[in-house]
């Protein structure tokens, strides 16, 4: 009996189980068991789960929303092409565009607070990449995602693009502060 | 259907080949070869681009080769030789004629021509949309056509195969079951066309879309649909390559399966489970339920994983107990140590098991857990894992068959052997550090699909660390050094080609030897222990659980560091 010839025992299923493969099964599958669960267990006790809060959107429903929360709550402006940056409160719905090839507009939270991040593209995929912490989100056009963020650090963060868009691509960075 | 069928046995492997079947797989593999060839040229490009200190190309040509380059290697290298092992597994394994070859001629035809067309799309420019082609970003019509036609072409080379097998039972050419290589070549079909039908339901409206017919293709619907395509194509990888580990053990050691009901049923789990990792690509997603998430990206409660941790133990498992046998008994690892290690067959396959199990294998559990993406979703980690699963694991594999094909169904004296030696450790072992590398500059958050990680000329650019730097200047090394690995297959087996010593042909017959029937054994044993013959592998087999649990947990402690997402 080969791997490349028929079985030589027509009955093969009826073939005795080695103990190495036996244990090994039992193993794998405990350990799989093991993976499987975690998951399921991170939701109840984790603290990092992303939410499936998802909208219908167009892009002009989006961009007003946003345009809103700007005109409500610009702290200042930044860079000369006077971004602004917005300092909306604690809990708070937080509207960041993603669109060829920029974020906007630069945001402001506070450490331990927690804001209701909305994301959406205006035109093709974008990819939401938060560093340095290292926490990447799909930006899908036509769908607004909210999620709930709760920063545990302080310091300037960016958010850099990371599905291809594009041949700008590579120069679509946001900024976020945490005070 | 074919006019003269012949078959010739070959006096080196003892395989029969008939006429059409051979012309066809050489055909196939060739073609496949052809496409290794221009996708490892375009390597240089991305390699030298993505190296920091030489950043090579400018945008639009990086993105256009990287485009090309991921077609042309995840897509049409792989699937020509696939093509080829399809029609092993059926006609040569099984000793029958190949069922309609000139319909399998026609799916030749239409992968070629669908492949060419979709080069010369992304050759003229307009068409730099990466393989996934995510929607609203649109390609040039020809960009998709040329993706549909290949797409049937390896569609009709399925049933192709399907109808060999047919004629094989029809014509009595073997008794009891068919063997493990082409049960697990079955796997492989099946998962295809299920892939491919799913390609065709989401690339058909986006061609439509390209020419104006249709208004829109929603961009979720399409990722969703897109990746039963594009993720299951990998599917049918996993299932020909470790295919082809169990009939190089079959061949390099006459080793037999450890029990074949076992590794049948570990097959049969791949059917059953491995199409819904292709979920693992949303999760990072809006619009998808988390229940969806955890049990689709689990494959269901990882029994693919476990179907791929079988393999892992009973491929191994099996030449030690062959190795045993040859009286290679003393101590663990004396059985792995007098392997052998000069023969590049051998020496391939090994080095594509454990690269595929530790890197390719380890990773892939991280980016398919629900929570442990959103640390690694579209960072280079991912082009990390897939490299150490579709080039070390299927591209290995096939080079290291391709080195046993070379006299057998090519009938040339491989030239250079010394060279093909080397070639496994050169290609294999850059491929794990390029992949290990790859990962690390992933986990500080690096992007994949990127022309310039310096960000020149954004309003507001973030600094990489500088160990992300160092770390994407060893991908662009390790990435040359592979480069050179593959340059070196491709001369040995193209120069065999041209230049290698003409072998004989051995006896041609019109009609086919059947496969002699096997000596029934007297008493089938039921269901119970055989021993434990295969100490050496579970042994290693352990240190592969203490890695992955280890390295499953310092994961989600790194997790847990970064903000609170709820």
């Amino acid at each position: 009996m080969s791997a490349i010839l028929p079985p030589s025992e027509r009955l093969w299923w009826k073939h005795p189980l080695d103990k190495v493969e036996g244990a090994w099964i039992a193993i794998a599958f405990v350990w799989c068991m093991v993976m499987f669960f975690m998951m399921v267990g991170w939701h109840i006790y984790g603290k990092q789960n992303l939410s499936p809060e998802t909208y219908r959107t167009k892009p002009e429903m989006f961009a007003a929303k946003a345009q809103a929360m700007v005109d409500k709550y610009t702290v200042r402006t930044e860079t000369n092409d006077k971004i602004p940056v917005v300092h909306p409160p604690e809990g708070s719905d937080v509207y960041l565009i993603a669109r060829l090839w920029s974020w906007w507009p630069i945001i402001e939270l506070e450490k331990g607070k927690s804001y209701r991040l909305h994301l959406t593209s205006m035109d093709y995929n974008h990819g939401f990449s938060l560093q340095p912490t290292n926490i990447n989100i799909q930006v899908v056009p036509g769908y607004e995602h909210v999620v709930k963020v709760t920063p545990n650090q302080s310091g300037q963060f960016s958010v850099v693009c990371n599905e291809y868009c594009g041949i700008n691509h590579s120069t679509m960075v946001g900024r976020v502060y945490v005070k | 259907m074919s006019s003269t069928v012949t078959y010739r046995t070959c006096p080196r492997s003892g395989l029969q080949f008939e006429g059409q079947a051979e012309k066809l797989m050489i055909a196939n593999a060739f073609v496949a070869v052809v496409f290794l060839l221009i996708g490892g040229i375009l390597a240089i490009g991305v390699a030298l681009t993505r190296w920091p200190a030489v950043h090579w190309l400018a945008a639009d040509t990086f993105y256009q080769v990287l485009t090309a380059h991921g077609i042309d290697m995840l897509i049409f290298w792989i699937i020509f030789f696939e093509v080829a092992v399809l029609y092993f597994c059926s006609s040569t394994l099984l000793r029958c004629r190949i069922a309609t070859p000139k319909i399998a001629w026609l799916a030749f035809a239409l992968m070629l021509i669908g492949a060419v067309t979709n080069n010369v799309a992304v050759l003229q420019g307009s068409s730099s949309v990466m393989m996934t082609s995510y929607v609203p970003m649109m390609a040039a019509p020809s960009f998709y056509l040329g993706l549909i036609l290949f797409a049937v072409g390896a569609l009709v080379a399925c049933f192709v195969f399907f109808g060999t097998l047919v004629i094989a039972k029809r014509d009595k050419t073997y008794q009891g079951s068919v063997p493990l290589v082409t049960f697990g070549a079955i796997t492989a079909a099946i998962i295809a066309v299920f892939t491919i039908t799913s390609g065709a339901i989401i690339l058909i409206p986006t061609f439509l879309m390209s020419v104006g017919i249709v208004k829109e293709v929603d961009a979720l619907a399409y990722r969703t649909i897109w990746w039963a395509f594009g993720h299951s194509s990998q599917q049918i990888n996993v299932a020909a390559h470790i295919s082809i580990w169990y009939a190089v053990a079959a061949i390099a050691f006459g080793a037999k399966p450890m029990s074949e009901r076992v590794s049948r049923g570990a097959f049969l789990l791949y059917i059953l489970f491995l199409q819904l990792a292709s979920a693992h690509h949303l999760l990072a997603d809006p619009g998808v339920s988390t229940a969806w998430k955890v049990v689709n990206t689990s494959y269901f409660m990882y029994f693919a994983v476990l179907a791929s941790m079988i393999h892992g133990l009973t491929i191994p498992g099996a030449i030690e107990v062959a190795q045993r046998k040859k009286g290679l008994t003393k101590g663990l690892f004396e059985w792995l140590r007098k392997a052998p290690w000069g023969n590049p067959v051998f020496a391939g396959m090994f080095i594509s098991l454990i690269g595929f199990g530790f890197l390719g294998g380890i990773s892939g559990v991280m980016m398919g857990t629900e929570q442990l993406n959103m640390i690694i979703h579209n960072t280079i980690y991912v082009p990390g894992h897939f490299h150490a699963t579709v080039v070390v694991g299927t591209t290995l594999s096939f080079m290291a068959l391709t080195y046993f094909l070379l006299p057998v169904l090519f009938r040339r004296e491989m030239i250079n052997p010394g060279l093909a030696k080397l070639q496994p450790y050169l290609f294999g072992l850059s491929m794990y550090f390029f992949c290990l590398v790859m990962m690390g500059a992933g986990t500080l958050g690096v992007s994949r699909r990127n022309w310039d990680m310096a960000m020149a000329g954004a309003t507001l650019p973030y600094e990489w660390p500088g160990a992300a730097y160092l770390m994407m200047g060893l991908v662009g090394i390790a990435g040359i050094a592979a480069i050179a690995g593959g340059a070196i297959y491709i001369y040995i087996t193209v120069g065999s080609l041209l230049w290698g010593k003409k072998l004989d042909s051995g006896a041609v017959s019109p009609r086919f030897t059947p496969i002699p029937p096997t000596a029934p054994t007297a008493v089938v044993q039921g269901y119970g222990s055989a021993g434990f013959a295969a100490p050496g592998t579970f042994a290693l087999a352990m240190v592969f659980l203490a890695a992955f649990v280890l390295y499953y947990f310092i994961n989600w402690k790194y997790l847990s560091q970064v903000w609170g997402l709820s």
